[in-house]
């Protein structure tokens, strides 16, 4: 069993697959364009809906053991081509390998804030992204720091970049109102003198212990939901967010000046995604993601034999849901393996 | 405030503008608004840069109020336009300026319908023929009258007299910009700088010297909203959206606003006068309003055009404290006559706002 099962994309998913099918005795070669392996989980403070630190549940996944496992750091697949049987996999910077098989786990990239022109993301100062609100979390006296005072008033957007026609993406990126939750009752906790708004469509509460988690926020952190979109945001003399919103639960506009606007950013397909699916004939879906042969029954399987997808490169997905989908993505690669060796 | 975050904006929204040959449609409203606007643009444009513009006499209204007050049906535009466009191709042109932003989106909204449905197109070109026995050709640049001094600002700053600055400080003035709706609201694409942080404005303010104002309420209306001063009940929102505006703008103390639209000066520029009147409020200092100018005023001004040539005499608000406060040389003796020296009268004076007899 010394078939070679090539992995794009060091990730959660890409590291959890590595580490099954290493166990099962297949030689794992990681492609990785960053310079590190764990992918955005690296940047996050505490996860949802539980607050477990995110570096404990990083280091649970990149600790384990990866025996047969190589790792090819800044290389940018951009082409994996079938031929004879196998897959030669070329990155940007020209290196080629070949291999029995391909399990792409390139993951999402966090939508650009500054498509949502309104919003000033990259114009005003205190305009910034969930993403970056937990590198601040990550920091003692991170918010504080970034915009020189105590806060007062923090206003979270949800769907930025998801369910917006306007933009292109009117899919849901499912983890953004529980991360807009979790995040409320940090910066609660952080300042309990400051009024936190999260500014919601509607509120995705789908996964287990979600809907407590949004419950605590409301009656023991007294956090205030209102559902409307905003309109735009603009900064005043001091420097500080004033948000048009439309609440429509009361039917009326609403006007609020904020320390702090943190724009709730979606998944969107990574960049490579275009460039692979051509050269592999792989299909993408109308979301941008790797489409699978079969979304029910083979999820990880595309249409070309030899090619499976773990993780959010097939779409949104949370941490569970992408480790749980790895697994079964190593299965479904050692049974193509096996039945390749076995003919 | 990024300025960085801005310029990305800008480079994503630029549009191709003719360098020269232009057919000219003038404004319904912009010649009783401010009178000495279009005359300024087409001195400019013949005079101090040598173009070509070919100033039609022949065109209607391209019945934009009527269309957005649900009066005239959007098959009847298309056919005025038809054949306004008509009257482009007869003359031998295929750039084709509007000076008012209400025409301009409504030309790029009718080019855009016929792109994407050519059976309209087709219509359309049925219906001008049977009704005036005229075809036409589709413009191959449509700009608006800002976009063509945007494109020679700079030319307009190497010829300058004045520059937007203080004159006792060598402090830049202090400008606040608006754009009409229908530049860029519909069709982000279609004006220069997009819909959110507008350049076409800035840009010129930019190159004569001023420094642009970014204020709170910088994206909200004018008060010119069509069903908000078209219908006499709702022209109560019509001042309140100009006076949010100016509650918005006063702590920045601005020296003056530019516009590019017809509504918007209007609107800027009588409502300060209504508001005086109504609350005892202005919004400059001393008594004065903030002067409201249209682009082709402003770049006037600059090149050294006597301000009430360029009829700044019909302003609500009087411009003399800018004009003093820039350098402009003027006489008030010649505020309200006519272009052939008669006396035109002059208007009461106003109860709050500052007002500048002879």
């Amino acid at each position: 069993m010394n078939k070679q099962v090539a992995i794009i994309g060091a990730g959660i998913a890409g590291l959890e697959a590595a580490s099954i099918l290493d166990s099962m005795g297949f030689k794992v070669t990681l492609v990785e364009k960053a310079e590190h392996t764990g992918g955005h989980i690296q940047n996050w403070h505490q996860l949802f809906p539980d607050r477990r630190n995110a570096t404990e549940v990083a280091q649970g996944i990149i600790s384990k053991p990866l025996a047969n496992v190589s790792t090819e750091f800044n290389r940018e697949v951009t082409s994996i081509q079938p031929f004879a049987e196998k897959f030669i996999i070329s990155a940007k910077d020209g290196w080629v390998f070949n291999a029995d098989a391909v399990l792409i786990t390139t993951g999402f990239e966090l939508f650009d804030a500054k498509r949502k022109e309104e919003y000033g993301y990259g114009i005003y100062d205190h305009v910034i992204t969930s993403a970056e609100l937990e590198t601040l979390f990550k920091k003692e006296n991170g918010v504080t720091l970034r915009i020189g005072r105590t806060p007062s008033r923090i206003g979270l957007v949800h769907c930025v970049g998801s369910r917006d026609e306007k933009i292109g993406n009117i899919f849901c990126s499912k983890v953004c109102c529980v991360t807009a939750v979790k995040q409320a009752i940090e910066l609660k906790e952080l300042y309990p003198e400051c009024e936190i708004y999260c500014l919601y469509m509607d509120l995705r509460m789908s996964g287990r212990h979600y809907e407590e988690l949004y419950k605590q926020a409301q009656e023991e952190y007294s956090i205030q939901f209102i559902r409307g979109r905003l309109s735009e945001a603009a900064e005043d003399k001091s420097g500080k967010i004033i948000v048009k919103v439309e609440d429509t639960l009361l039917g009326r506009p609403l006007k609020m000046t904020m320390d702090m606007l943190v724009l709730m950013t979606g998944m969107v397909a990574s960049a490579q995604t275009a460039s692979i699916c051509s050269s592999a004939g792989i299909q993408k879906d109308s979301d941008g993601f790797f489409k699978a042969s079969d979304p029910h029954l083979y999820g990880n399987i595309t249409g070309i034999p030899g090619i499976f997808l773990a993780g959010t490169c097939s779409g949104p997905k949370t941490i569970s849901d992408t480790l749980s989908d790895a697994r079964s993505a190593a299965l479904a690669v050692q049974s193509y393996l096996s039945a390749e060796a076995n003919n | 405030m990024k300025i960085e975050g801005k310029k990305l904006i800008w480079k994503e929204y630029q549009k191709e503008i003719a360098t020269d040959d232009y057919f000219y449609a003038r404004s319904c409203i912009r010649q009783n608004f401010f009178p000495g606007s279009e005359k300024a643009f087409t001195r400019i444009l013949k005079d101090e840069l040598g173009k070509n513009l070919y100033d039609s006499q022949h065109h209607t209204s391209c019945t934009g109020i009527g269309y957005h007050t649900d009066v005239v049906p959007f098959e009847t535009t298309m056919t005025v336009v038809a054949r306004q466009f008509s009257l482009m191709q007869e003359a031998g042109y295929s750039n084709y300026i509007a000076s008012c932003i209400t025409s301009f989106g409504l030309y790029t909204e009718i080019i855009e319908t016929w792109k994407h449905f050519p059976e309209t197109l087709e219509k359309t070109r049925e219906y001008l023929f049977k009704a005036t026995g005229r075809e036409f050709s589709i413009p191959n640049n449509l700009a608006h009258a800002s976009d063509i001094i945007y494109k020679f600002r700079n030319e307009i700053a190497a010829k300058a007299k004045f520059r937007l600055v203080d004159k006792e400080t060598g402090c830049p003035l202090k400008v606040v910009e608006h754009i009409g709706c229908h530049y860029s609201k519909m069709f982000p694409h279609k004006g220069v700088g997009g819909a959110e942080f507008p350049y076409v404005l800035t840009g010129m303010i930019e190159a004569w010297g001023g420094e642009v104002v970014d204020y709170p309420e910088r994206r909200h209306c004018c008060g010119f909203g069509f069903r908000q001063y078209a219908i006499q009940a709702n022209r109560g929102f019509s001042i309140s959206c100009s006076r949010k505006k100016f509650e918005s703008m006063a702590p920045y103390e601005p020296d003056m606003i530019i516009t590019n639209c017809p509504g918007c000066p209007m609107f800027l520029d009588r409502w300060q006068y209504a508001l005086s009147e109504m609350e005892g409020q202005t919004y400059g200092k001393n008594g004065n309003g903030i002067p409201v100018f249209t682009y082709e005023e402003v770049a006037g001004l600059v090149l050294g055009y006597d301000p009430w040539d360029l009829g700044l005499q019909v302003h609500q608000v009087p411009a003399e404290p800018l004009l003093d406060k820039i350098g402009i040389p003027y006489n008030p003796e010649n505020k309200f006559k006519g272009a052939n020296g008669e006396d035109l009268g002059q208007p009461d004076a106003p109860n709050f706002l500052k007002f500048y007899k002879e």
